[in-house]
């Protein structure tokens, strides 16, 4: 046995069986645990989508309050809603990257480096008891310095004001660009406009801290310390979804009462 | 077969006389970085000493087999696979936990334990033992990041398994200990007074 062990054909019986057997047990671990994953990761966007909104209490139900959302289908390049469209079934993942779906962006438009943008996109809107919407979350994402940083951003029924911010499917440096999604940091979003007075979008993060009396500072974040490119992706993608090629016209006829 | 005396000593003496951390300084990595909560340690504590167990049982039963040309590859596969498993069960039945340990799952596939153990015990003893030993290392790694989680989580967010312990009334949480600083300063006082418990563990002057 051990004079052959180190022969040239038992090496490569040995790592072929191995690679065989592991790569089995491997497939079949995740082909079986996807059904339960699928769940998880749905169940998990809702609770995001809550958590921007500011819907989301600990312990209660996510199914339950998720139900209070209305959401909706709009074509992203005129910004108008599509009516028959079916909002349950759609995986907006899928339809970026299928390109039935959806139009490369070149590198000019490409700010938030996503390379292709869907034709359609949802957008969930919180209505209160009058039926009147009063907060709009849009899907955003964009790319930082290691990954695309996937979230959700909460805009007031003015279309410009911050209500939450939330990028929480990301991954960036644990303790530096990871601090993207730091519930104290996501809080100095809020108040923020998104959109200066001539309609461009224009949020900034600065380093060093905003400065509270400057006519600048309702556009300004703090940049994350120790993540200079992870906040300029940040700012990039804020730039990208709220200018024209993202939900610019959208918001626009939003604020017109259009939409 | 191994007598209760030897079991005894290859499963509990990793926690205080032969410890991963605290003695051979391996798996300082994920130690920093999963100790700032409890329930994050405890779990990634499960899922070491799960890999490490097994992986090793593994080896040694194919210990006779493997060439030695392609041994270290083939350790990494076994350990790679397993690592795989584990992230995948955290990701269906602790969804908000894997995402906290994020990266670290996978990273112990490259925690020196695990390789350290396969090596050095399992490629010369029997499956039994070396699932053995792969407890009793995880459990010493384990013992360290609960300690190290311990005073991280009651002193930096005042709370333990996110139970409220010290009031935020009269208590001002100490910033410090939820970054991965503060598990530096708590290992070096663990090896410290292990040190000064058992000074046959202190290394003769160079």
């Amino acid at each position: 046995m051990a004079s052959n062990k180190d022969s040239v054909k038992h090496t490569l019986i040995v790592a072929i069986t191995l690679c065989l057997v592991c790569s089995i047990l491997v497939s079949a671990a995740a082909v079986m645990l996807r059904p339960i994953q699928e769940t998880n990761k749905s169940l998990d966007k809702k609770r995001n989508i809550l958590i921007t909104a500011g819907l989301y209490e600990e312990g209660t139900s996510v199914e339950e309050a998720y139900k209070s959302i209305d959401v909706k289908m709009i074509d992203v390049a005129t910004g108008s809603y599509i009516s028959d469209a079916d909002v349950t079934s759609f995986d907006q993942r899928k339809a970026a990257s299928d390109p039935k779906t959806s139009r490369v962006l070149s590198s000019a438009e490409d700010l938030a480096s996503i390379k292709r943008l869907e034709n359609r996109s949802l957008v969930y809107l919180v209505k209160d008891a009058k039926g009147e919407v009063e907060k709009i979350i849009l899907p955003i994402r964009g790319y930082g310095l290691w990954s695309t940083m996937r979230g959700f951003i909460a805009l007031a029924s003015d279309a410009e004001t911050i209500e939450g911010f939330n990028l929480y499917d990301h991954a960036e440096t644990p303790g530096l660009g990871g601090e993207v999604a730091n519930p104290e940091w996501r809080k100095t979003w809020e108040g923020k406009k998104v959109i200066n007075d001539s309609g461009e979008p224009a949020i900034q993060l600065v380093k060093g801290g905003v400065n509270a009396s400057s006519p600048q500072a309702k556009y300004q974040v703090d940049s994350l310390s120790g993540a200079t490119l992870t906040s300029k992706g940040v700012e990039n993608l804020m730039h990208f979804w709220m200018g024209d090629n993202g939900f610019g016209p959208f918001l626009a006829k939003f604020k017109k009462g259009a939409a | 077969m191994a007598d209760m005396k030897e079991i005894k000593q290859v499963l509990f003496g990793p926690i205080s006389n032969n410890n991963p951390i605290a003695l051979q300084v391996l798996g300082v990595c994920s130690a920093l970085a999963v100790t700032s909560k409890m329930e994050v340690a405890l779990v990634m504590s499960l899922a070491l000493t799960l890999v490490t167990a097994c992986s090793s049982a593994c080896i040694s039963l194919i210990r006779t087999q493997i060439p030695g040309s392609i041994r270290i590859i083939v350790q990494m596969t076994i350990i790679a696979s397993l690592v795989i498993v584990v992230d995948q069960l955290l990701k269906a039945y602790a969804f908000e936990t894997s995402k906290q340990l994020s990266v670290f799952v996978g990273l112990i596939i490259t925690n020196c334990i695990v390789l350290g153990r396969a090596e050095a015990y399992a490629m010369k003893n029997g499956p039994g033992m070396s699932f053995l030993d792969g407890i009793g290392n995880g459990l010493g790694y384990s013992a360290i990041l609960i300690i190290v989680a311990f005073f991280r989580e009651l002193f930096g967010s005042g709370s333990l398994l996110g139970f409220e312990i010290l009031s935020p009334e009269w208590y001002q949480t100490n910033g410090l200990m939820l970054l991965p600083p503060s598990a530096f300063f708590i290992i070096g006082l663990i090896i410290w007074a292990l040190r000064t418990w058992k000074p046959n563990q202190v290394e003769p002057k160079e």
